[in-house]
């Protein structure tokens, strides 16, 4: 499957992508795709153009530039566009005084489905049938993923775009969810999610596009952008032994509670000798790595949020 | 919540897989269907359409017992009935757009039916059919009292109406509430819609009558002045012409902008 997936054409494919408003560039010059059978994760800070570019893959919002398309067509020109991709932005926008199963009739009606289909998709996120017919205003923000996420499997599409599809979830919906959306793009479906929460998209992607302040600063294949042959270094002054190991030729950037460095652990222990600094910690950059990328990729805006 | 379910059970075996090619978007007719539906299906809107049909028998049974016999007649009850109606269906012409904006459901909606304009003449049919409907209840129901009122209280019983009667309260009746309609796309919130479909045009009428050198003229910009000569039956050339002309200031002049910025603007969560 895979084989043959990489040699079709992706089902998404996002070529300069640009939204402007006025003087302020929300997304700038956008450039990725998605392959069947991949569940690619959209990953950035707040306000980085996660959403916004999301919303011009499916037509609600009019790119500046540049182009998007889905399944090689206009998202606008699809026939019946839920059949073909199923679509989450935002599970809390919907009707308050509306049922949840009322939310997913009104969906089969629109997408010219049997009703029986809202059952069975009520019956497959695990929401009651009690539950179902309370309205969504008195749903909790888990409950509303999950029928946000039963919407966007309603018409069976071969492409699902979610955005922040984990947000409210508990552990185990969060598991749920990848088990889900796994079976989904092994069937040959394509998965782009978005997320600003590292957690959720290691767990649940194995492509990653990262975005901040609207450009792409990294994509590829989940192993690939985490294969680094990084050091971590924990010290009693990082401060310090960040100038030591400057000074030594090694270029330290930050990481969590820490240095990233790349070189090996003994170069950076005898750093740490010549220049008596105590150790506290010192390991080959491991779990935490999609964090530190994440963390360094976005340094500027963090930088921002401290600064204001 | 219950426990997570099993994957097994993607349910997805029983459906047909689609065809990329075929026109674009959600057929009218399904979108029609649709509209209708979400007409009735909030409590918001379960109860606006419940008091705008209830209304009137409530309405024709208190003139019945209130009213004066030798007034009782088919003509009076129908006119009894339509100031509700004209008060309430604009409402739900209105939001039958605003809560897209308001409850953010047009994120879902117009995903689902890229074609926008298609959508809003499904919204404009599925308010038209209603309104239809509030109408024809209304002459059945007036009819109705006008028979008990005979039988009952010895009422006058009249039938005297006329064809252009039952035309001229059409007429007023789908003008309001493509009224309400233009005002929920122009504005899209549906506080500001509400707001300002109940308070302009009264204002408006307000000031005519207060300035006199507005007053004579009134009738040809201001819509409830035009509209007065359609419920009292007695339309003119000249009167048409006022209303058509006022029907131009209040609902086709907001309608086109308000076309226009729902085909054009971005549809967001926040």
């Amino acid at each position: 499957m895979t084989s043959s997936a990489a040699t079709s054409p992706p089902m998404i494919e996002v070529a300069g992508l640009t939204k402007s408003y006025g003087s302020y560039t929300a997304v700038s010059d956008l450039d990725f795709t998605v392959q069947a059978g991949s569940v690619t994760g959209f990953l950035g800070p707040n306000g980085a153009g996660k959403s916004t570019t999301l919303r011009m893959l499916v037509g609600l919002t009019p790119p500046t530039s540049g182009r998007c398309r889905v399944l090689d067509t206009d998202y606008r020109l699809l026939p019946n566009p839920g059949r073909h991709v199923g679509v989450l932005l935002d599970a809390s926008a919907q009707h308050s005084g509306r049922t949840g199963r009322e939310v997913l009739v009104i969906g089969a009606m629109t997408m010219g489905l049997d009703i029986h289909r809202a059952d069975e998709l009520i019956e497959f996120v695990g929401l009651t049938q009690s539950e179902a017919r309370r309205r969504v205003g008195n749903y909790s923000l888990g409950m509303r993923q999950r029928l946000g996420v039963a919407h966007a499997l309603l018409g069976d599409p071969s492409v699902l775009i979610l955005d922040e599809p984990a947000n409210g979830l508990d552990p185990a919906g969060i598991h749920w969810m990848r088990s889900v959306l796994r079976a989904f793009a092994d069937r040959g479906g394509c998965v782009l999610l978005s997320s600003h929460l590292l957690r959720e998209i290691e767990v649940i992607a194995d492509h990653l596009v990262v975005i901040g302040r609207g450009r792409i600063v990294a994509q590829g294949a989940k192993a690939d952008l985490l294969a680094t042959t990084d050091t971590f270094a924990h010290s009693q002054d990082d401060r310090v032994f960040a100038e030591a190991l400057g000074n030594a030729g090694f270029a330290a950037r930050p990481g969590t509670d820490g240095l990233l460095i790349a070189a090996s652990t003994q170069d950076i222990a005898q750093v740490a000798a010549a220049a008596g600094v105590v150790l506290l910690e010192l390991r080959p950059a491991g779990s935490d790595q999609l964090e530190d990328l994440f963390l360094q990729l976005t340094a500027d805006d963090a930088r921002d949020e401290v600064a204001r | 919540m219950t426990a997570s379910p099993a994957l097994t059970n993607l349910p997805t075996a029983a459906l047909v897989r689609p065809s990329l090619t075929g026109p674009a978007g959600v057929p009218f007719s399904r979108l029609l269907r649709t509209e209708l539906r979400k007409l009735t299906d909030t409590r918001a809107g379960k109860w606006l359409v419940t008091v705008i049909i209830a209304v009137t028998p409530v309405i024709v049974v208190i003139t019945l017992f209130t009213s004066k016999p030798k007034s009782l007649t088919y003509s009076n009850l129908v006119d009894l009935t339509q100031t509700p109606q004209e008060f309430l269906l604009p409402a739900l012409g209105l939001l039958a757009v605003t809560t897209e904006w308001s409850q953010r459901t047009g994120l879902v909606t117009f995903t689902l039916a890229p074609h926008r304009g298609r959508v809003l003449r499904a919204k404009a049919a599925a308010i038209g059919v209603f309104g239809l409907l509030a109408i024809a209840v209304a002459f059945v129901t007036a009819a109705i009292g006008n028979l008990l009122g005979e039988a009952l209280r010895h009422g006058n019983g009249s039938w005297a109406f006329g064809f252009s009667g039952f035309r001229d309260l059409i007429v007023v009746q789908l003008g309001t509430l493509a009224e309400g309609f233009a005002f929920g796309m122009l504005l899209l919130i549906s506080s500001a819609a509400i707001i300002t479909y109940y308070v302009l045009p009264t204002i408006t009428a307000f000031a005519v009558n207060a300035i006199p050198s507005l007053k004579s003229d009134k009738s040809w910009f201001d819509l409830i002045s035009a509209q007065s000569p359609l419920y009292n039956h007695e339309m003119t050339g000249t009167a048409w012409l006022q209303w058509l002309v006022s029907f131009t200031i209040w609902v086709l002049v907001p309608g086109t902008f308000g076309v226009l910025r729902v085909l054009r603007s971005e549809i967001k969560s926040s």
